[in-house]
């Protein structure tokens, strides 16, 4: 195709009047296939994105502006307001802090937990789809049930974590009080949840790499631990972004575990697990000032994409450096 | 038991059917009779008409005791659903029902605007101030009351400023004082109903003087929270958090709301609130564990302890402080803009008739808004085994003649209401004292509006 096509375009152009005998229907048929059948066919995704996707991104900036009325659907233009009041809203700053603490005390662990159970499953190890399937189980149950089941667990007074530290002594941690335990118990859920999913991912990363490599670096005398940061790392790298991006958003936008954590679903009664997509919900369900809620969207947008960004660069930098060490070593080794 | 499972599920498939035809019908007359055919044919119900056919949508949420099929319930004693259908072979009733009372609420509000609400929905008191600003959009149906004689205040907080009724009242939720009889005796109260009852005579500072006499004797918590007893004492003040006029808040300048917060921050730290919050798991368990002795109990209720503390010994004491209160309760609207206003407003009308009501009552305990309901057989003779045996349809017919106040909601009570619970929670669990407390109350409340 590439071949041929120079050939009748170049002609063309020097006589436009030519132009049109050589190409028949078919022919014509043929160049648009080459052209537009790529955009067709990733259409469906994009209109259904521009409907579902985009235009609320959209509308909602719009209704940010707007001191607007859901059931009339309808608004008077407010200008910052809303960003004004959302910026010097106490909750809002508390929620931004528990939403960042929970994201910490949730990706990391997550992370390296997941790297750690990656590479054990890509030992040889007996049964191997069983013991794969089986971290999956936990993603595979509804996020609802689990903060129920784990809500009952981490009670104050009758629950069973509290039940069994009194048992070996230890006074009850109230986890629905104190900041530090109620995040604790959320970051746990979420960690039940992804941690296993995130394994796999990184486990398909790590199938991938050729198994030369390790040869080499063993025969080279390097031991289990330095296989694995000199070569299962860095050649997970691109998987290891992609791990942390996506779970950097997704802890950006707990949801579901923080309001199932207690009855009232509105993060404590002193914000003390209250997170910004739930501040969000109780700004615009519980208080039906969706230009608020619309504000709180957008800038929690921009938070997700400036840390996205930060991530994505320390990433790099952090697993780049880990590569170098790689490239140098083995010069020493062959002198 | 099976063959009631299947019939479930045919009537998911006529309801399916029939709201994607619904939906398909859209605004001609013509696809809704078209609608109704199909429908009755799969639910195999009565197709003889002479009116012409008409699908009727009902929603509602938890249980309001119509019928046992949608609501998910154990057996009722009466399915009111198919009674209406057989006294209008024409309509054929499709009842949905949400999980939760919140549910309910984000669907009706967002669906209220652009439309694609039931032709019947129902509203529970905690939001109807949110949908009495929108009443313009719901059919006024003040002249449908089939006898009004509900309860003045329950009509009262249904019409808007132009006189119009947008809801007819379902139940109501008198408030009586269930206590554990099996607590008292530990702590030397009597356990006898009657006697408790005379022990609670009086108003909240004897409520609160029998609470120091128990946490005297026993060392345990006397009530679940602080944030219970303030829907009781909040529920008999006239306007507490706005003002009726102007619809300002006020709750900051209102010397009675502070009133309230001081006398329960002073009994919290006596001991008296076990701070386990209402509806949580510990709570539950609090309930048999016997971790608080009394609970402020509207007819709702009863089932809740007897799910909670189900070998528990509890009562029913014929008192409340001060009176009177109620906690709860729901009314049936008309979108104005559903395809059946007419239609809609009689099957309304039909359920929260007093037989009706009298008949939701004992199928799941929603104490009936009709005084003649509250005042029928079916309602009076009604009795609690689990409570021993307690006249329950009597005791809350008592309570709920004694309701005189049904204070002020507007725009924003339910956000100051909050607020203020959160603040009462703070102290319960200690992270702010009492002080602290109403001074971020302050800035909470401030901020609202």
């Amino acid at each position: 195709m590439t071949t041929t096509q120079p050939q009748t375009e170049a002609p063309a152009p020097r006589e436009p009047d030519r132009k049109r005998t050589p190409l028949t229907w078919r022919q014509r048929l043929g160049r648009w296939d080459v052209k537009l059948s790529p955009y067709l066919y990733i259409s469906p995704f994009w209109i259904v994105f521009g409907l579902v996707g985009l235009f609320p991104i959209v509308y909602t900036a719009f209704i940010a502006f707007q001191d607007w009325d859901l059931v009339r659907n309808s608004g008077t233009f407010t200008g910052f307001d809303n960003f004004a009041f959302v910026l010097q809203d106490r909750e809002f700053w508390l929620s931004l802090r528990n939403t960042f603490s929970i994201f910490l005390l949730s990706s990391v662990p997550q992370i390296i937990v997941a790297t750690f159970i990656a590479a054990m499953l890509d030992k040889n190890i007996r049964a191997k789809t069983f013991w794969r399937m089986g971290v999956l189980l936990p993603y595979v149950v509804a996020p609802v049930a689990v903060a129920l089941i784990f809500s009952n667990m981490f009670g104050d007074k009758y629950g069973l974590i509290n039940s069994l530290l009194n048992d070996i002594g230890i006074d009850s941690i109230r986890w629905h009080v104190d900041v530090i335990p109620s995040h604790f118990a959320i970051a746990t859920m979420v960690n039940f949840r992804w941690t296993g999913y995130n394994a796999l991912i990184l486990l398909a990363a790590m199938q991938a790499i050729p198994r030369d490599l390790y040869e080499a670096a063993a025969i080279d005398g390097a031991g289990t631990m330095r296989r694995f940061f000199s070569v299962t790392l860095p050649q997970i790298r691109p998987t290891m972004i992609f791990v942390i991006i996506t779970s950097t958003i997704g802890g950006l936008q707990i949801f579901d575990e923080p309001r199932m954590y207690d009855t009232v679903g509105r993060g404590g009664s002193n914000h003390q697990w209250e997170t910004i997509t739930l501040y969000l919900y109780n700004m615009g369900w519980g208080e039906f000032n969706f230009g608020r809620a619309a504000a709180v969207a957008w800038i929690l947008f921009l938070i997700i994409v400036a840390f996205g960004l930060l991530n994505f660069f320390v990433t790099q930098r952090f697993i780049a450096s880990e590569t170098a060490g790689k490239a140098a070593k083995p010069k020493k080794v062959t002198k | 038991m099976s063959l009631s499972r299947r019939k479930t599920a045919l009537g998911f498939a006529a309801g399916a059917a029939t709201l994607a035809l619904a939906l398909a019908g859209c605004s001609s007359s013509g696809d809704t009779d078209s609608s109704a055919a199909p429908s009755d044919s799969a639910g195999g119900g009565d197709t003889m008409t002479n009116d012409e056919p008409v699908t009727l949508t009902l929603a509602t949420f938890n249980q309001f005791g119509y019928s046992a099929d949608s609501e998910g319930g154990a057996d009722y004693m009466y399915d009111l659903i198919a009674e209406y259908q057989e006294l209008h072979p024409n309509v054929t009733i499709t009842y949905n029902v949400a999980d939760t009372s919140n549910t309910a609420r984000e669907n009706f509000f967002t669906k209220l605007g652009p439309g694609g609400l039931a032709d019947v929905e129902a509203i529970e008191v905690d939001w109807l101030p949110e949908a009495m600003q929108y009443s313009d959009l719901l059919a006024d149906l003040t002249g449908g009351s089939p006898d009004g004689d509900w309860l003045q205040w329950k009509v009262d907080a249904a019409t808007d400023a132009d006189g119009r009724l947008i809801g007819y009242g379902t139940d109501i939720g008198p408030e009586a004082i269930c206590y554990n009889a099996d607590a008292f005796e530990a702590a030397g109260l009597p356990t006898d109903a009657d006697e408790v009852a005379a022990l609670f005579d009086g108003d909240w500072d004897t409520f609160f003087e029998v609470g120091q006499q128990y946490v005297d004797a026993t060392g345990n918590a006397f009530y679940e929270e602080n944030a219970a007893i303030l829907q009781g004492m909040i529920g008999q003040l006239e306007a507490p958090y706005e003002d009726p006029e102007t619809g300002e808040v006020i709750a900051l300048d209102n010397a009675e709301v502070k009133d309230v917060y001081d006398t329960l921050t002073a009994a919290s730290e006596a001991g008296l609130s076990s701070g386990l919050q209402q509806w949580g798991d510990d709570w539950a368990a609090g309930m048999a564990n016997g971790d608080y002795a009394v609970t402020l109990c509207p007819a709702w209720f009863l089932g809740i302890i007897e799910g909670n503390a189900p070998d528990g010994n509890w009562g029913i004491a014929n008192a409340f402080p001060n009176g009177g209160g109620n906690w709860g309760g729901a009314y049936l609207t008309v979108p104005a803009g559903g395809e059946n206003v007419e239609a809609a407003t009689e099957l309304a009308a039909w359920l929260t008739a007093p037989e009706q009501q009298a008949k939701a009552f004992v199928n799941v305990g929603a104490f009936p808004s009709s005084e003649s309901a509250a005042a029928s057989d079916e309602v009076t003779s009604y009795v609690r085994p689990y409570y021993n045996d307690a006249p329950a349809g009597e005791i809350f017919a008592e309570r709920a003649a004694a309701v005189e106040v049904s204070p002020f909601k507007g725009e924003f009570y339910f956000q100051v209401n909050d607020a203020m619970v959160n603040a009462l929670r703070r102290v319960d669990e200690g992270t702010m004292s009492a002080d602290e407390s109403w001074a971020q109350f302050e800035s909470d409340v401030t901020a609202i509006g």
